[in-house]
């Protein structure tokens, strides 16, 4: 599916201070029912969000009203878990077209730029640094400049590159997918596959 | 230069159709698996691009994730499941693909299923819309989980574009103790090594403990790889595994079988092969395990307490958070804690072995009262097993019942989901939060502690009862 290019990014971001987020809390399977790709934004971290009775849960940052942006910044390995995609359909879906973390899980970030949502990894100390100024100041804006490979927060002067394959990089400046790509070679993997064995 | 390779080289490397300068490499994918769940939004997007499956012989479809394990003959309640299943039912139809739905006698989960009919190979790579796809690598195969988008490139070009893992190898020689089974083994691994521990690596098992396992031990280890992070684990080939895969289905027959053997025979890490990282653990300090968190990673001994955690680190209030959902404190022993639950099933532990271990501990005893158990057979074809050796007997003398074959509790994504608040031992594969049911409390066991659980109503050693 085409997704909007991705180049600088500047925006106030959610800070969701867990670790070991994991593809069950970002959706839960009973979500996953659909067969095609609507409404998953609304369930982005269900259980967390809303109580058993539908209610929000006021204390989850999501439900929280001074925080909002496209970037949301989570706590280490993040996306541990299932490989659905889904989880990343409701992040991209919710508005979000940034992931900060210290480390994430790896299917979860091949996901991610598969579909469009930059998963950009720091170190633990810069992400501490970015959730207290934004926990200070909610409106602080976080800058990631994909063409650079850097990010930045307004406010404070430590900047940190962040590390990207250059043939994705390409793609999510471009707005492209690997289908595309494949596609493409067909007639190679033709060839290729007549010389399987089984 | 060292040319030595590894096992996982020399199947990677020979599934490689292009490199990309500075980019991922194209492989070739051999066998592809699909459900329910993670396959209509792909061949939706097939639809969008006006493309057809490339090779539909490779691809395989089961219904597992989102189906009933009681009364699977009557239609199904829930109208989205319905509509999930009838949508792979007509994607499968349409395209033809092979496809095993409810109900038909080779239905089970993709993971049982596979190697049961022979789709899973030494030397493939094999890949599937969901996580524990690793299981398969248990045959010296590349077996890992996808998304959506990738289960879309594989429909329309039978490649997708990953970067090479790198390397891991992880050895355990020893004889293991008594009631400790490949599914304690997996669990200590991996709370050594924590749930991102192997993130980025393609693991190896090697050392005798793992060759003396039966293929349904070794699957059940490389199938929670994906739960320290690795894409997926594999163990080398040899004459268990060529033993397990001949005469299946779609396994080669006559020649074409003599030549696979032959190059299966060459599936082993050279000696002199080097690994990006490699762990040695000592088999005697495995004993039964359990989990006491909300990830997999946080697991003890049985005889073990809750361990404390510097409070210095940062993921202290990830802990706390973890304990308090789980209703357990810092110093708690697990032994003596109250079970409501028991869930013996899954891609982990749902194969015929499992249910033997299961119920030669449960035989003579009676399941307790306070005790709700769901045992839940990973396929037909281990459920005829489970009638044909007697097991159904001696279980239902236990006071148990077995249900139809499905995911089940594993994701709870059909009706059977464990209450908010209510404990579980189970021999699947995550103890997240509401990963069986909103609020359900998972403690991650094998078979032979899930068992004991079940006869005595709280969590108790299987060497003790
Ligand atoms: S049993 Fe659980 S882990 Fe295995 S395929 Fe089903 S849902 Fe996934």
């Amino acid at each position: 599916m085409p997704y909007e290019k991705f180049r600088i990014l500047e925006s106030t971001g959610v800070p969701l201070e867990i670790e070991n987020v994991d593809t069950d809390q970002i959706i839960p399977a009973r979500f996953l029912k659909a067969t095609e790709r609507i409404d998953f934004d609304k369930n982005l971290f269900r259980d967390w969000r809303y109580n058993q009775d539908n209610t929000l849960k006021k204390d989850f940052v999501l439900n929280n009203k001074n925080y909002s942006g496209k970037v949301l910044v989570a706590g280490k390995n993040f996306g541990s878990g299932s490989s659905r995609e889904h989880a990343v359909w409701a992040i991209y879906d919710y508005g979000f077209r940034c992931v900060i973390s210290s480390f994430f899980a790896d299917i979860f970030k091949n996901n991610c730029l598969n579909i469009g949502v930059l998963p950009v990894q720091i170190s633990d100390d810069f992400l501490q640094m970015i959730f207290n100024s934004i926990k200070n100041k909610p409106k602080t804006k976080i800058k990631i400049n994909l063409i650079t490979q850097e990010v930045s927060i307004f406010g404070i002067s430590h900047k940190e590159k962040f590390e990207i394959n250059p043939y994705k990089k390409e793609n999510m400046m471009n707005g492209f997918d690997d289908i595309d790509y494949l596609l493409n070679m067909k007639s190679e993997i033709k060839k290729f596959a007549a010389k399987r064995p089984y | 230069m060292n040319n030595k390779k590894t096992l996982f080289d020399k199947i990677w490397d020979s599934h490689v159709v292009r490199k990309i300068d500075n980019g991922p490499d194209v492989l070739f994918i051999d066998r592809h698996l699909i459900h329910e769940v993670t396959s209509p939004v792909a061949f939706l997007g097939l639809k969008n691009r006006r493309q057809n499956v490339m090779y539909p012989n490779l691809t395989f479809a089961t219904a597992d994730h989102n189906t009933p394990t009681i009364n699977q003959h009557l239609p199904i309640k829930d109208p989205l499941s319905a509509k999930q299943l009838q949508t792979l039912q007509d994607n499968t139809k349409k395209h033809d693909i092979v496809f095993w739905g409810l109900g038909h006698k080779k239905n089970g989960i993709v993971h049982v299923i596979g190697p049961e009919s022979g789709i899973t190979l030494p030397g493939t790579t094999i890949v599937c819309g969901d996580s524990h796809t690793s299981t398969h690598g248990a045959f010296g195969a590349i077996a890992f989980g996808i998304g959506t988008s990738e289960v879309e490139m594989v429909l329309s070009t039978q490649c997708i574009m990953q970067p090479k893992p790198k390397s891991m190898r992880i050895n355990i020689n020893g004889k293991l103790g008594d009631s400790v089974t490949p599914k304690d083994v997996a669990l200590y691994i991996i709370s050594k090594l924590s749930t991102s521990g192997a993130t980025g690596y393609f693991v190896e098992y090697s050392g005798n403990v793992f060759s003396d396992m039966s293929m349904e031990g070794r699957m059940t280890v490389c199938n929670l790889s994906i739960e320290m992070g690795a894409r997926g684990g594999l163990i080398a080939p040899d004459k268990k595994t060529i033993e397990y895969v001949k005469n299946r289905e779609y396994t080669p027959k006559g020649d074409n079988l003599s030549k696979a053997t032959k190059y299966w025979s060459t599936l082993h890490t050279d000696e002199g092969a080097v690994f990006d990282k490699e762990f040695d653990f000592n088999s005697s300090d495995i004993e039964p395990m359990v989990t006491f968190g909300t990830n997999p990673g946080m697991g003890i001994s049985i005889s073990g307490k809750i361990p404390k955690i510097d409070s210095e680190k940062r993921n202290y209030s990830s802990y706390s958070k973890s304990l308090k959902y789980m209703g357990y404190e810092i110093g708690d022993k697990m032994l003596g804690k109250k079970v409501d639950y028991v869930f013996l099933g899954s891609c982990t532990n749902g194969r015929i072995e499992d249910f033997r271990t299961f119920s030669k501990i449960t035989k003579g005893f009676r399941k307790a009262n306070n005790v709700i158990a769901w045992l839940v057979p990973g396929s037909h074809r281990v459920l005829n097993q489970i009638k044909n050796e007697g097991i159904l007997e001696d279980l239902e003398a236990s006071g148990f019942k077995v249900r139809e074959p499905g995911c089940s509790a594993c994701l709870a994504m059909n009706e059977d989901k464990i209450p908010p608040g209510k404990y579980v031992i189970s021999t699947s594969n995550r103890n997240f939060e509401g990963r069986q049911g909103p609020g359900a409390r998972t403690i991650l066991a094998s078979p032979a502690v899930a068992a004991a659980a079940a006869i005595t109503g709280k969590i108790t050693d299987p060497r003790k009862l």
